[in-house]
């Protein structure tokens, strides 16, 4: 028996009003019934954080969350840390510094370290290490997307200062 | 992968999911999600009826009471108890460990009752709460029971608990002596695990008890029963010889499934490792106390 539900919630700022069935991993409402196909599955065990989006500002594995649990609350993916023209600071970054290559991984990674900076404005290399453990590269060797966020990091850190 | 079709209920007090879940077995508290939607989505477990416990009130408290127990709150994430004054405050160890579960994800989510009531071997939590000698708080059709965390486990992915019983509360006495974690591991989840928890005398310098769990080996963590003994009483200035003359005949005594995780020698080696460096963590804090 398949059970409906009406949920209300903000993706990427915009009021979404949908019925869904209970099951329903918030996964397939972004990509499959809402259209934005920059969240991807990978794993889809929570292990790689491809499919990482924020919920109330904190990272989740949307592979493994269920629709109803964003009832009332603010989901955020790449498509809503993204300027309309142009990258944001991050993903600049991540350019700059090769932090991808074929690039699945990097809007999950784009989320974890948009929190991260959000929580830790300035996190140490052991902080960042931490933070991403749980986000899967096999291209880069991760020490690009290191350098990437240490360069974020420290340019926040210069803006203190100026 | 998507999971079977599922009802899903709301309850906002206990007695109401309890009602919700039934004796007929057809219905499961959810709460996080982390290991049970997993089990959902790859149909090893089927469920017809999922009680979402998130409505609860208090289920997510954190406090130390006037009996001087911890309480922890089953809905507690990792992240919360990570961070919580309280627990910095006075387990420390157990803030350390809550950081440290799977990744930033599942801590966001991933609840401490949750972790507990899967029975997964490869877990964190329960070797250090068995450590702490906590109380499980049970709370079913037919009132209220407590289970000693290591009575909790019946075998692999299988607990005490009945399927319409809540887990609501982990209490435990605050510690009066330093609490050690140490795990090895090579994915997400420990091979082995360590606990250690001490009861010191008035003076600091002697152990009056001393609790000693070794986690992820068997079904449940075990009990180094010769490391124990041997504790008792001494000064912390005698626990490093004290620790290894019995240790080969601890380790010895563990039950010890192999897995891809490792052989016998091997993980019962890395046990005997870690141990030794909770002790050095131990006799140091012991010493700065």
């Amino acid at each position: 028996m398949t059970h409906v539900l009406p949920i209300s919630f903000s993706l990427n700022g915009q009021a979404i009003a949908i019925d869904v069935p209970a099951h329903t991993l918030l996964i397939d409402l972004i990509r499959d019934r809402l259209g934005l196909k920059g969240t991807k599955r990978s794993c889809d065990m929570e292990v790689c954080g491809a499919c990482t989006v924020l919920l109330d500002g904190e990272p989740i594995s949307s592979c493994t969350t269920l629709a109803v649990d964003v009832d009332q609350r603010e989901v955020t993916t790449i498509e809503g840390v993204t300027p309309p023209e142009g990258l944001s600071r991050i993903q600049k970054a991540f350019v700059l510094h090769g932090g991808l290559q074929c690039g699945f991984c990097t809007p999950g990674f784009i989320m974890a370290v948009t929190a991260l900076l959000k929580a830790t404005p300035h996190p140490t290399d052991e902080e960042i290490r931490h933070y991403l453990h749980g986000n899967l590269c096999r291209c880069t060797g991760y020490t690009k997307i290191l350098e990437a966020v240490r360069s974020l990091a420290a340019e926040q850190v210069s803006e203190d200062a100026a | 992968m998507l999971p079977s079709p599922f009802a899903f209920e709301r309850p906002s007090t206990i007695a109401g999911a309890v009602r919700a879940v039934g004796k007929s077995g057809d219905g499961m508290f959810y709460s996080g999600g982390t290991e049970l939607l997993l089990a959902l989505k790859m149909r090893v477990i089927h469920t017809d009826r999922l009680i979402d416990i998130k409505g609860i009130k208090g289920l997510d408290r954190i406090a130390l009471n006037d009996a001087n127990d911890i309480e922890l709150g089953a809905r507690c994430t990792h992240n919360k108890i990570a961070n919580d004054p309280v627990i910095r405050a006075h387990v420390p160890a157990l803030s350390s460990l809550c950081a440290n579960v799977a990744n930033i994800r599942i801590r966001s989510v991933g609840t401490i009752g949750g972790n507990l009531c899967f029975g997964e071997p490869h877990a964190d939590p329960l070797t250090m709460l068995a450590a702490l000698d906590a109380r499980l708080v049970l709370i079913g059709p037919s009132g209220t029971r407590v289970v000693h965390a290591d009575d909790f486990i019946r075998s692999e992915l299988e607990t005490v608990r009945e399927p319409d019983e809540l887990l609501t509360v982990i209490a435990f006495s605050r510690p009066t002596g330093p609490v050690t974690y140490r795990r090895f591991k090579h994915g997400e989840r420990p091979s082995v695990n360590v606990a250690m928890a001490w009861s010191l005398g008035p003076s600091g310098r002697t152990i009056r008890s001393a609790r000693v769990r070794v986690g992820a080996l068997g079904s449940r963590p075990q009990p180094l029963k010769a490391i124990e003994d041997v504790l008792q009483g001494i000064s912390v200035a005698e626990v490093r010889p004290a620790i290894e003359a019995v240790l080969p005949t601890a380790l010895g005594e563990l039950e010890v499934n192999e897995d891809r995780h490792g052989g016998a020698e091997y993980k019962r080696h890395l046990a005997g490792v870690l141990l030794l460096r909770n002790a050095d963590e131990a006799i140091a804090a012991a010493g700065s106390a």
